[in-house]
């Protein structure tokens, strides 16, 4: 499906340090981290007036390595490749595109993985525990670093999403328009529910140890996996599962009437677990999923309708028919405090079978439609 | 599903763009592809969006920069407060929804001014297929056959003035469209229900 044509090429993670000691960043906890070293990836260029900058804030799982290659020969492109090159939505020959790893992230970004200059050890469970709020702020500082003054369109899915919202609504004078995809004002207690499942099956492991696995030898990958699996159920929808699997079986024509693999959707899922393990921390997912459970702008505002009230951005919100983890009805609560302040909105249920995961995979509609938003809105501020 | 429209840009949406006031708000129910506030946005300055239920007119509408909210129409207005609009626009749109009672009655909560614009099924073309050829009538404003119309709730001009009446809905204005050269233009123009 990967079409090469357009491709940003091979790309290499840069790095940005701040927040030295004395000069640490106040978390929203009340605690202070510094220094802070922010990982992230440009691509295209920023031009003279600055204005033509999209930062894109990635999901729970993702890195700041968004689009093409890091090597000549990787088989792998960025998150979201499709996205981000010539001629594709987020056009690298007109804007120049941003994307960094999220503060508390374990792909190079200060996390509970990173030393922790006062010990010489990781971190682990001494880091603090951080929010959508501190990871914007991180952001915040590597887009002045960078000489951008506004940026064209922040854009992000799922936990992506909820920081879309919290720039519009921190830094409104630097947000020109906002593309919250598959997204939430807050965490529905079902999916608290499903984090704390992950987050269980991690404790559980023996070797996470408290979280002070890593100078102990073995990691706890089972948890890690376990969680993984779980969650990427969250991710698809009844009929994605079913029309991928259906009930096959793997490699057998009859049941084996034993506890080895019996069924490909069996397979799949182990086969998810252990790659997720190989690029993944167990302690990184405790805090991650942490900072998607704090994320209320109900609970930060008093109301949504207060939340959106000084938000200067044009709005595109975007979820998918059979999305149950972030489901369209929360999207249309973000359209409503939107409606109710008069700002600019534009909305639209995609149809998709894929569930959650739709806004990671090429879909015509999503693609053109954020395309010619973002292009609109470029056109608006020449 | 997108239901066919005519393709150029309607002689009504000319028309109910006349009445609309420089640098006003406006909320375009059943907004289509966007054509009307996209000819509104440019020569009006309005600030507003539309409301549509296709997923293709919004991508449409997007397309042309024009602000729209996916939503269906028989769900109700509940998001917006009273009066947030200058002119609340319903065009040929009042036929397909399934409660048009309601909608009327949100329209004129939601906005100071509103104009409705409807295909008369009480036209003489219209009327005379019914009587002479004893079928459900098709021209080119209402091109479906009887069972896969999106034409719910066709009304007749006189129905429509009757139904105001009865409600206590002011007719400030009436336009009757007729383009009788071409023998297929029709659509009549209410603006200024109050």
């Amino acid at each position: 499906m990967t079409d090469s044509s357009g491709s940003v090429g091979v790309v290499k993670t840069k790095f940005f340090t701040f927040a030295e000691p004395p000069d640490e960043m106040e978390l929203e906890s009340g605690e202070r981290l510094g220094p802070i070293t922010v990982a992230y990836e440009t691509y295209g260029q920023l031009n003279e007036k600055g204005n033509n900058a999209i930062l894109i804030v990635h999901a729970l799982s993702g890195d700041a390595h968004v689009a093409g290659y890091h090597l000549d020969n990787d088989k792998k492109h960025g998150w979201w490749d499709f996205m981000i090159g010539s001629g594709r939505p987020f056009d690298t020959d007109q804007y120049f595109v941003v994307c960094s790893n999220v503060l508390g992230g374990c792909k190079g970004t200060t996390g509970s993985t990173s030393i922790d200059p006062q010990t010489g050890n990781p971190y682990n469970l001494n880091f603090p525990v951080v929010t959508i709020g501190d990871m914007v702020k991180v952001q915040k500082h590597l887009i002045d670093h960078l000489g951008i003054k506004k940026l064209l369109t922040v854009v992000g899915g799922s936990m992506g999403g909820m920081q879309v919202l919290e720039w519009a609504i921190e830094y409104p004078d630097m947000v020109a328009s906002a593309i919250p995809i598959a997204t939430a004002c807050r965490l529905s207690a079902q999916g608290i529910a499903f984090d704390e499942v992950g987050r269980q099956a991690i404790y559980a492991d023996a070797n996470w140890k408290n979280g002070e696995y890593l100078n102990n030898g073995a990691i706890p990958a089972q948890g890690l996996a376990v969680a993984r699996m779980f969650a990427h159920i969250t991710y698809l929808s009844e009929d994605s599962m079913h029309n991928k699997f259906g009930r096959k079986l793997r490699e057998k024509e009859r049941y084996g009437y034993d506890f080895s693999t019996d069924f490909e959707v069996e397979s799949y899922l182990h086969h998810q677990g252990e790659s997720f393990i190989k690029r993944f921390d167990a302690n990184t997912y405790l805090y991650i999923t942490k900072a998607i459970d704090y994320f209320d702008l109900y609970r930060d505002y008093g109301s949504l309708e207060n939340a959106f009230k000084k938000i200067i951005a044009k709005f595109l919100v975007i979820s998918f028919s059979s999305d149950w983890l972030f489901p369209t009805a929360q999207s249309k609560e973000i359209v409503k405090a939107l409606k109710v302040n008069r700002k600019h909105v534009t909305f639209c249920e995609i149809p998709s079978s894929y569930g959650h995961d739709a806004f990671l995979l090429r879909n015509d509609d999503m693609e053109n439609m954020i395309g010619s938003f973002v292009s609109h809105v470029y056109q608006e501020m020449e | 599903m997108t239901p066919q429209k005519l393709r150029h840009i309607r002689l009504d949406l000319e028309l109910i763009s006349d009445l609309i006031a420089e640098n006003s708000t406006v909320l375009d129910l059943g907004c289509g592809a966007g054509d009307l506030l996209y000819k509104l946005l440019k020569e009006k300055n309005v600030q507003g969006h539309g409301v549509e239920i296709f997923d293709q007119y919004i991508y449409a509408s997007v397309n042309k920069g024009v602000p729209v909210v996916h939503a269906d129409l028989d769900e109700g207005l509940d998001d917006y407060p009273d009066k947030s609009f200058d002119y609340v626009i319903l065009s040929r749109t009042l036929q397909v929804v399934r409660k048009p009672h309601q909608i009327l009655k949100e329209m004129l909560r939601v906005g100071k001014i509103g104009i409705v614009s409807l295909p008369n099924f009480g036209f003489w073309k219209v009327r005379s297929q019914l009587f002479f050829k004893g079928k459900m009538p098709v021209t080119k404003i209402l091109p479906y056959q009887w069972y896969d119309t999106p034409n719910i709730h066709l009304v007749t001009i006189k129905d429509f003035k009757i139904f105001c009446k009865k409600e206590n809905i002011k007719i400030k204005k009436q336009t009757y469209l007729v383009k009788e050269r071409k023998g297929k233009w029709l659509a009549n123009l209410f603006p200024n229900l109050s």
